[in-house]
């Protein structure tokens, strides 16, 4: 029988420390509705989405109010556009016509994004993914709800070096086209090292090609929770720290676990993964430099910062595996600035600075996240930043991932705001000198010497 | 057997239970366990409780109990019990 004290401290969870399910995704493949008619390509992808997807968003609200726990974002990923409009698509503007596409879907069926405006180039771009590539800046300006992912580099391919220069590029233009809302676009373009095909989190979610028709992922958050249950410890030792952040993922990810399974039923659509990621949001408390700060930093930044989050990471995923049948996606702490007040804080007194960010990608998930920099950034410097973190992700075999607004009209003291999950963040300083001469090389790196495993 | 656990949360008044229960009886919502502990000041009372055969869609008693809970003064939820077997129980 259930005992009143943990009936008791899980609602004390959700309605004090802001455990939430931060997101079911509804993976999509479109490949079948591919057609060398961008015309009827349009009307494909349009129809199987609405189709699919129409009872999502009730279906979370439902489940929320059953179990009495907010689920906070639904939301829906698709086959990389890419693939599924090269044969119809022979400009840019044509792959913006099946952004708009999938911008009027998300609306008809009220989810609040939708991912895979994608293009997969770790190796080679093809002549769809450059014309994709492309055309990202304008799909992100006339559209609300897309989001864009490109994965330029991979453990086994090595970085597609030519792909780096052009999203240094593509990066600065999204800004400019957004400049109006502090360069906006650009929170909802990532680029990626190792990226995974059921990560349920935007702005990088995608439906891979190794997927099903469809699919429910689940992505938990509970950095509230995490720290509430450090307070209880404090001054103890590795031991007992690590044990107690290992029981607290365990039961948020439990959660994650049970309403992907009842999602799963109600939809009638196969459960893919929980991804276990700790997702700070800017409310007070719900932090992971808060955390960070609870293990014994003045602020996040501080000597010992890599340390904190290694371990934080790896209990997250000790705890989480055992609650859930299958793990997946990006699985690890989330370190945006921006999404967290606690980061801004730091950033704000001078404790963190973007290598630091960069150090401390290496240990979590997953990468330089929504970090604003200044607007004046010269492409080459976004390029040669976003290579340091590919080069992360191939040489450690692990996901990394850039997200960097260059904020047109604004420099170092100034604030950038995006509003609502996406948070407020400071400019950050960029290293002043150049990499242009490395970046105007061309080619690839190779793949690294053990990533030969066979 | 469909279980689902409601909790009160405030400051104890008259009638609060009574005023639970008969909801529950008028909703065929069988209770199966009743329990009650003071935390940090205030009142809370768990009810386990049976749904199977209530005459209602379980959103809408959580919605109508909540509404309840707000006439009278006090916070009133109703959660399936899944959530808190799979959070304590391995």
């Amino acid at each position: 029988m259930i005992q009143i004290s943990e009936v008791v401290e899980t609602n004390e969870m959700i309605t004090k420390e802001n455990l939430d399910v931060r997101t079911i995704t509804l993976g999509i493949s479109l490949l079948d509705c591919v057609s060398d008619n961008l015309e009827q390509l349009n009307k494909n992808i349009y129809e199987k989405i609405t189709r699919l997807a129409k009872d999502l968003v009730a279906t979370g609200e439902y489940i929320g109010k059953s179990y009495g726990v907010p689920i906070v974002n639904k939301r829906i990923s698709v086959t990389p556009v890419s693939i599924v409009g090269a044969s119809a698509c022979k400009k840019p503007e044509d792959f913006v016509s099946i952004a708009k596409t999938l911008d009027r879907a998300a609306k008809t069926v009220g989810v609040n994004f939708i991912g895979g405006y994608s293009a997969l180039v770790s190796k080679a771009m093809t002549s769809a993914e450059s014309l994709l590539i492309d055309s990202i800046p304008e799909a992100l300006s006339v559209t609300e709800k897309v989001c864009s992912s490109v994965n330029l580099g991979s453990t086994k391919t090595g970085i597609n070096m030519d792909a780096v220069v052009k999203m240094g590029k593509i990066i600065k233009k999204t800004a400019e086209l957004t400049k109006d809302n502090d360069s906006i676009g650009c929170a909802k373009l990532v680029v990626f090292c190792n990226a995974p095909d059921d990560n349920p989190f935007m702005a990088g979610a995608f439906h891979g090609v190794t997927e099903g028709d469809a699919v429910i992922n689940v992505g938990v958050s509970g950095p509230g929770v995490v720290l509430h249950a450090l307070e209880s410890v404090k001054g103890k030792d590795f031991g007992t720290l690590c044990e107690t952040i290992k029981k607290t993922a365990f039961k948020i990810t439990r959660v994650g676990q049970l309403v992907a399974l009842e999602a799963s039923k109600m939809l009638g659509i196969p459960f893919g993964i929980v991804d276990l990621s700790l997702a700070p949001t800017p409310a007070v408390g719900d932090s992971i430099a808060d955390i960070l700060k609870s293990i014994g930093l003045e602020q996040p930044g501080a000597p010992g910062t890599t340390a904190a989050l290694a371990l934080l990471n790896d209990q997250v995923k000790k705890g989480g595996v055992m609650a859930s049948s299958y793990v997946g996606g990006l699985s690890g702490a989330f370190i945006p600035v921006s999404e967290d007040r606690g980061m801004i804080e730091a950033v704000e007194q001078g404790a963190l600075s973007i290598e630091k960010l960069e150090a401390m990608t290496c240990v979590c998930s997953v990468g330089l996240d929504m970090i604003a920099v200044p607007g004046s950034t010269s492409e080459s410097s976004i390029a040669g930043i976003i290579a340091d973190e590919m080069a992360i992700g191939m040489v450690n075999a692990k996901t990394t991932a850039v997200r960097l607004i260059p904020v047109i009209g604004k420099d170092v003291g100034d604030m950038a705001e995006f509003g609502g999950l996406l948070g407020y963040a400071p400019i950050m300083p960029v290293n002043r000198f150049s990499c242009e001469a490395m970046m105007s090389r061309g080619g690839r790196i190779p793949a690294p010497i053990h990533s030969f495993k066979n | 057997m469909n279980k689902t656990v409601i909790t009160v949360v405030g400051k104890d008044t008259v009638g609060i239970i009574a005023r639970v229960c008969t909801y529950l009886s008028e909703s065929n919502i069988n209770i199966l366990d009743i329990s009650q502990t003071i935390v940090q000041d205030y009142f809370t009372m768990m009810m386990v409780a049976d749904y199977s055969n209530a005459t209602k869609d379980f959103v809408t008693l959580a919605d109508e109990l909540k509404k309840t809970g707000e006439e009278i003064g006090v916070e009133i939820r109703m959660q399936k019990a899944e959530i808190f077997d799979m959070m304590h129980r391995i």
